[in-house]
């Protein structure tokens, strides 16, 4: 028989992430305001930069604040999916944890529950981003068929998905082992920060040393991003003075990446939860 | 005679070097109230943490409820509830919200779920506050709260650890009305309190638990015959003498300093003692200011084998009792 207790730890994660209103608008709020305010600000750089390269004959440019938008989703999904595990310390810390472990459900219920909670909430901060930006002069989807643009969001969330899952898993296999949320905190901080400037999420890399770039090869939020570009601005592009083509073979290689690194994410938080003990 | 639902023999647990639990045997009839008692530190966390399954069973063998705890698990936890010492309580779910939450982690049915989660309510009193988030409960009522959710499972055992604690006289007499119900229903209970008199009232069997080791068990009754049928209180104008006076009686078992004035333990019966007592120390012209005659309580029983000070040795009294109980 096939057990669903794991909808339980979801449910009880998404009602608290509905009950508290601040926290529910400030996730929301806060990726906006990246793409308008960093957004806003680059873009006029940048597009001074672009102006002056020549794009080929039927090459489509696009514009900066259209080439971060993408890199605005996932950040956000990173920020998120890394700190989407932190209920589980403070559970741990305040003796809620013990229920659980105490319980007959399985261990890995928990994580599969936090995981797919974290991963509607991406999945609502991306639907909330991608409207603003529409609204502000991202220009994702251009040209494409109503059925084209439903199904390239489609693929946008499935990239987003997939890649979530990879970090909450981490995430929570983190926050198990850790005792307080400033150490927390500080693990995270120092996780976040190369795989943020070893991506082409707000730049492109591809004038960067060449450690750079083969270390952003390791980097799953470049995989992510190459998934979202594909999916909301075309498979061939210039941008910020690069060329970007991405093949159809080139988007399977990339969700299989993220796919591998979420499984490989999932059996360390398991083998973590398996072995915790908690009194 | 009823079955034994807990038994535990040889059961040993350290933390790297530190021996917290030394060859500990006991058992637990089904439907008893048992009270497992001990000073801070004394290994009682550590036992129950491994009953309930939270630490792993290092060595010895446990059997609850009729399965194994080393290779059943699973069955263990479905068959025992748990009331955990600290508030273990999500302060932003409702009451309804938390025996839901419970109910579904143990894959109880949606009807049958709703259905308990109403009885429950019902059972501690808490209609009222069926939508209030426990954060906004009343002491008393997050423990009545945490009782149901041990109980709504239907647990053959339910684990109380310190279940009154920091609780005012007339909410620790309500909540003992609710879990004497429930023991009245054939639920077994595994209890530990730091009130002495509470578990001198409702236990059917003590076990006392000192550095690791079991030191003394038996029903209240014998747990307090044992230590000599009266105590005796005493103020006089001189107790450094006195004391050593005392001690060389024949009918003093023990005699020791107290909080104001000297106890002492008798061998025969008080009201014949007594007249001996203040003879002696007529003779040594020392004077009485006050004599008090009293049955041991339990918190003497506890004191006599744990000790006086907060964490006095007592080494010569650990000898482990291995308590046989007849089936």
């Amino acid at each position: 028989m096939m057990a669903f207790e794991f909808l339980t730890v979801y449910w009880r994660d998404m009602l608290r992430f509905f009950r508290f209103r601040a926290l529910l608008f400030a996730s929301l709020v806060q990726p906006a305001l990246w793409l308008a305010l960093y957004g806003a600000a680059m873009s006029s750089n940048f597009s001074r930069f672009a102006s002056v390269l020549p794009v080929p004959e039927g090459s489509v440019s696009v514009s900066y604040l259209t080439f971060l938008g993408a890199g605005v989703i996932a950040l956000t999904t990173l920020f998120t999916s890394l700190f989407g595990g932190i209920s589980l310390l403070f559970d741990k810390n305040w003796g809620l944890l013990r229920e659980v472990f105490a319980s007959p459900m399985p261990r890995s219920h928990i994580i599969v529950g936090i995981g797919l909670s974290g991963v509607t909430k991406s999945i609502i901060q991306v639907l909330v981003i991608m409207g603003f930006g529409l609204l502000i002069g991202v220009k994702f989807f251009g040209g494409y068929t109503l059925l084209h643009t439903i199904l390239s969001t489609f693929g946008i969330l499935i990239f987003v998905g997939v890649f979530s899952l990879g970090f909450l898993f981490l995430s929570s296999a983190i926050s198990l082992s850790m005792e307080t949320p400033e150490g927390l905190q500080g693990v995270i901080t120092l996780l976040t920060l190369p795989l943020f400037f070893a991506s082409n999420a707000l730049y492109p890399i591809d004038a960067f040393p060449p450690v750079v770039r083969e270390a952003s090869l390791l980097n799953p939020l470049t995989y992510l991003i190459n998934g979202v570009r594909y999916f909301a601005i075309g498979s061939d592009f210039y941008a910020v003075g690069y060329h970007y083509t991405y093949m159809p073979i080139n988007v399977i290689q990339s969700f299989l990446a993220l796919a591998a690194f979420a499984l490989l994410m999932f059996l360390v938080a398991w083998r973590i939860f398996k072995k915790a003990v908690v009194t | 005679m009823p079955e034994n639902i807990i038994e535990v023999n040889n059961l040993d647990h350290s933390y790297g070097d530190f021996q917290a639990v030394d060859d500990v045997c006991f058992s637990v009839k089904e439907g008893e109230i048992f009270s497992f008692l001990g000073p801070n530190g004394a290994g009682k966390s550590t036992v129950i943490n491994i009953l309930i399954t939270l630490l792993p069973l290092q060595h010895g063998s446990v059997r609850i409820a009729g399965f194994d705890l080393a290779t059943q698990p699973e069955l263990v936890r479905k068959s025992i509830g748990i009331v955990f010492q600290d508030e273990t309580l999500d302060r932003d779910l409702t009451v309804w919200e938390t025996l839901e939450f419970h109910g579904r982690i143990y894959s109880l049915p949606r009807r049958e779920r709703r259905e308990r989660i109403e009885e429950m309510i019902r059972l501690v009193e808490l209609e009222d506050k069926r939508d209030v988030r426990t954060r906004n409960l009343s002491g008393g009522m997050k423990r009545r709260l945490e009782i149901t959710r041990g109980l709504m499972t239907r647990p053959r055992i339910l684990f109380l650890d310190e279940p009154t604690i920091g609780l005012d006289t007339q909410t620790r007499m309500r909540l003992w009305e609710y879990i004497k119900k429930v023991n009245d229903s054939g639920t077994t209970i595994f209890l530990t309190t730091h009130y002495m008199d509470e578990a001198d009232q409702v236990s059917n069997w003590i076990d006392i638990i000192d550095h690791g080791k079991v030191i003394a068990a038996g029903t209240p009754s014998k747990l307090k015959d044992d230590l000599g049928q009266d105590m005796i209180y005493l103020e006089t104008s001189n107790d450094e003498a006195s004391l050593k006076l005392l001690r060389e009686l024949e009918v003093v078992k023990k005699a020791n300093r107290s909080t104001k004035g000297l106890v002492i333990t008798i061998t025969t019966d008080g009201p014949h003692c007594l007249p001996i007592i203040m003879e002696a120390l007529k003779d040594q012209g020392i004077s009485l200011v006050s004599v008090n005659l009293k049955k041991p309580t339990l918190d003497d029983v506890f004191v006599h084998y744990t000790g006086r000070d907060i964490r006095e040795s007592g080494a010569e009294k650990l000898k482990q009792i291995h308590t046989r109980r007849e089936k």
